[in-house]
């Protein structure tokens, strides 16, 4: 690096300074690149370190304060106390209600999304490809509010599900399943079917694309090869074509898993009473104003997300992303 | 399975596919059929008829332009804000390597990863702490936080595919900082720019987890929405306005689909 040694000891160079506040400083960031870096790297980690990480820090710090029953006023003292609260069985069960819709949703998610994923990455070939590929960005860049009113239109007593069963005489089948327990209700729209059915409707389309990264780098030959070797459809899918699809299913199921755990509009609108982790943060830091077990409540899906991220990279997910 | 790279897809594989697809599309389309009927009172299905009185009824709220222009003014300057940092961001990233790149990476990346309602009750939390009141300004904080993430990706994307040496060359001729920014970097990177610029502004324009912890009284066009779906008015101005924000979120996607899709990553992959 002659050149830049001669600039550093400001030997002549063939160019003279330039002059002017502006030259000097872009003679100064070419020099010194590490100044120009700083320069850039400035303002945007100031704004996410000073904003979000300072908010996210004083939401942690909350949750250590505690509330006191009788006045209803914030005690500023540490404590555990609040997350004591979260063990009590009513604030368990929605944690693990909240974690068992977030499993059956990413799973849900996953089973549907392969195939689509699959026929993209290897039969679809120019035009359909790039219909592909907006036929899975449109639904999933749609506005979030319209796709959950959406399913409020499908599910609703007098829409179009219903009419659609009737017609195909299988309303019977619906009063069916209506009529179980926990998964039932009075309508689809107020029970935990129609939740998972918007959940899936709604997160579904984020594990799409990571799958089909994930389908495209896998060699066409290699089914090929197993094909040849006598295995059969299954054995293909089930020994080659899955475990090298895995670490897609595993990237795009952070999304699925992630979105689902801190939803709380979808439970809301379309869902029943009971709640989930979202709402109950909502309620607890809106009219109860119990900001202390709302932000012990939000640091529940930060630790299950900590957990599942963890054991994603372990998995390899991330180079899927 | 059949494998040849020609060769067509198996029946069921296709079935499959197009059943995922409709699945997506469906339930958008009949948004589009609802806001014709004359249906005042529930969600009827079939329509007992079609009308486009609505749209006029709709044109004429007071309060579904109030939230438009809000959505607009608050989209359009997070955006402005993500532009810049995302921007500056992404060239620091990809410029050189230093010791705690991947953090700041990762720092970028945390606002759209943690689920939003964390987002939301971190700055209402943060605000109440330093007892910011709630305006125009706190939906604006919020919005520009989680957008920047899409403009980083786009604009890292291009960079990786311009060549630094340009930058070299057009110093070692003469140029100065700004002029090599205006007439070389910015000729290059401009097209990932608009394009995450425009996500960034269907995100904005779209968000409503983290709105509703950042709002006070202000309402933005997804929080009137939502008042709606909670306690519906008048159900067929919810439809009109359902249909018109789908069309409108889709344009940007598309241009941002058609300026970017020759690259090797195409913007909009991740939300």
């Amino acid at each position: 690096m002659t050149t830049a040694e001669a600039t550093r000891s400001n030997l002549p160079t063939i160019l003279p300074p330039s002059g002017g506040i502006l030259g000097a400083l872009s003679d100064l960031f070419w020099r010194r690149p590490t100044v120009l870096l700083v320069v850039m790297l400035l303002p945007p980690v100031l704004w996410l370190g000073v904003v979000y990480l300072g908010s996210l820090l004083a939401l942690l710090i909350q949750s250590f304060f505690s509330i006191d029953e009788f006045s209803g006023l914030i005690n500023r003292e540490f404590t555990l106390k609040t997350y004591g609260e979260l063990l009590r069985p009513a604030n368990l069960d929605i944690i693990v209600r909240t974690v068992v819709m977030a499993a059956l949703v990413t799973l849900s998610s996953a089973v549907i999304a392969f195939p689509i994923a699959y026929f993209a990455a290897r039969y679809a070939r120019g035009k359909w490809k790039a219909l592909f590929y907006l036929g899975v960005m449109m639904p999933l860049w749609s506005s979030y509010l319209v796709k959950v009113y959406a399913w409020k239109l499908i599910l609703a007593k007098e829409g179009i599900l219903t009419w659609l069963l009737s017609k195909l005489h299988l309303t019977a089948l619906l009063d069916a399943w209506l009529s179980l327990p926990v998964i039932g209700g009075n309508s689809l729209s107020v029970s935990f079917t129609g939740t998972f059915i918007v959940f899936v409707y709604v997160w579904m389309p984020f594990m799409i694309l990571p799958i089909q990264a994930a389908l495209e780098r896998v060699p066409g030959n290699l089914i090929e090869a197993s094909s040849d070797l006598g295995a059969t459809p299954r054995q293909t899918f089930r020994n080659v074509l899955f475990p090298l699809a895995l670490p897609g299913i595993v990237a795009g199921s952070i999304f699925t898993f992630s979105l689902t755990l801190g939803d709380y509009i979808i439970p809301q609108i379309i869902g029943t009473s009971r709640l989930f982790i979202g709402q109950a943060v909502y309620a607890h830091q809106g009219t109860a104003g119990n900001i202390p077990l709302a932000a012990a409540f939000s640091v529940v899906p930060i630790v299950v997300m900590c957990l599942y991220l963890w054991g994603a990279k372990r998995m390899g997910a991330f180079d899927a992303l | 399975m059949r494998s040849d790279p020609n060769g067509r897809a198996p029946l069921p594989l296709k079935l499959a596919a197009a059943a995922g697809l409709l699945f997506l599309h469906l339930p958008i389309l009949l948004i589009f059929v609802y806001a014709f009927t004359t249906e005042e009172k529930s969600y009827q299905w079939p329509p007992p008829g079609l009308t486009l009185q609505w749209f006029a009824v709709t044109w004429n709220r007071p309060d579904v332009w109030q939230a438009l222009q809000l959505s607009v003014q608050v989209a359009s300057i997070a955006t402005a804000i993500a532009l810049v940092l995302g921007t500056l961001c992404a060239a620091a990233i990809s410029s050189s390597k230093f010791f705690g790149r991947e953090a700041i990476s990762l720092l970028v990346i945390l606002p759209i990863a943690l689920p939003g309602i964390i987002t939301g009750i971190s700055l209402r939390s943060a605000f109440s702490l330093m007892e910011i009141p709630f305006s125009t300004w706190t939906i604006m904080l919020g919005h520009a936080t989680f957008c920047v993430v899409v403009v980083y990706n786009n604009a890292v994307a291009r960079f990786r595919r311009t060549s630094g040496s340009m930058i070299e060359a057009s110093m070692d001729l003469g140029a100065k900082g700004l002029q090599t920014f205006r007439h070389v970097v910015l000729p290059n990177i401009g097209t990932a720019l608009v394009a995450g610029g425009m996500l960034a502004f269907a995100l904005s324009f779209d968000e409503v987890i983290v709105t509703t912890f950042t709002a006070g009284q202000q309402q933005t066009l997804p929080i009137w929405m939502l008042e709606e779906l909670i306690r519906p008015r008048q159900r067929p101005v919810t439809n009109v306005v359902a249909m018109v924000v789908v069309l409108v979120t889709l344009l940007p996607i598309l241009a941002a689909y058609y300026l970017t899709r020759d690259g090797d990553q195409i913007a909009g992959s991740g939300k």
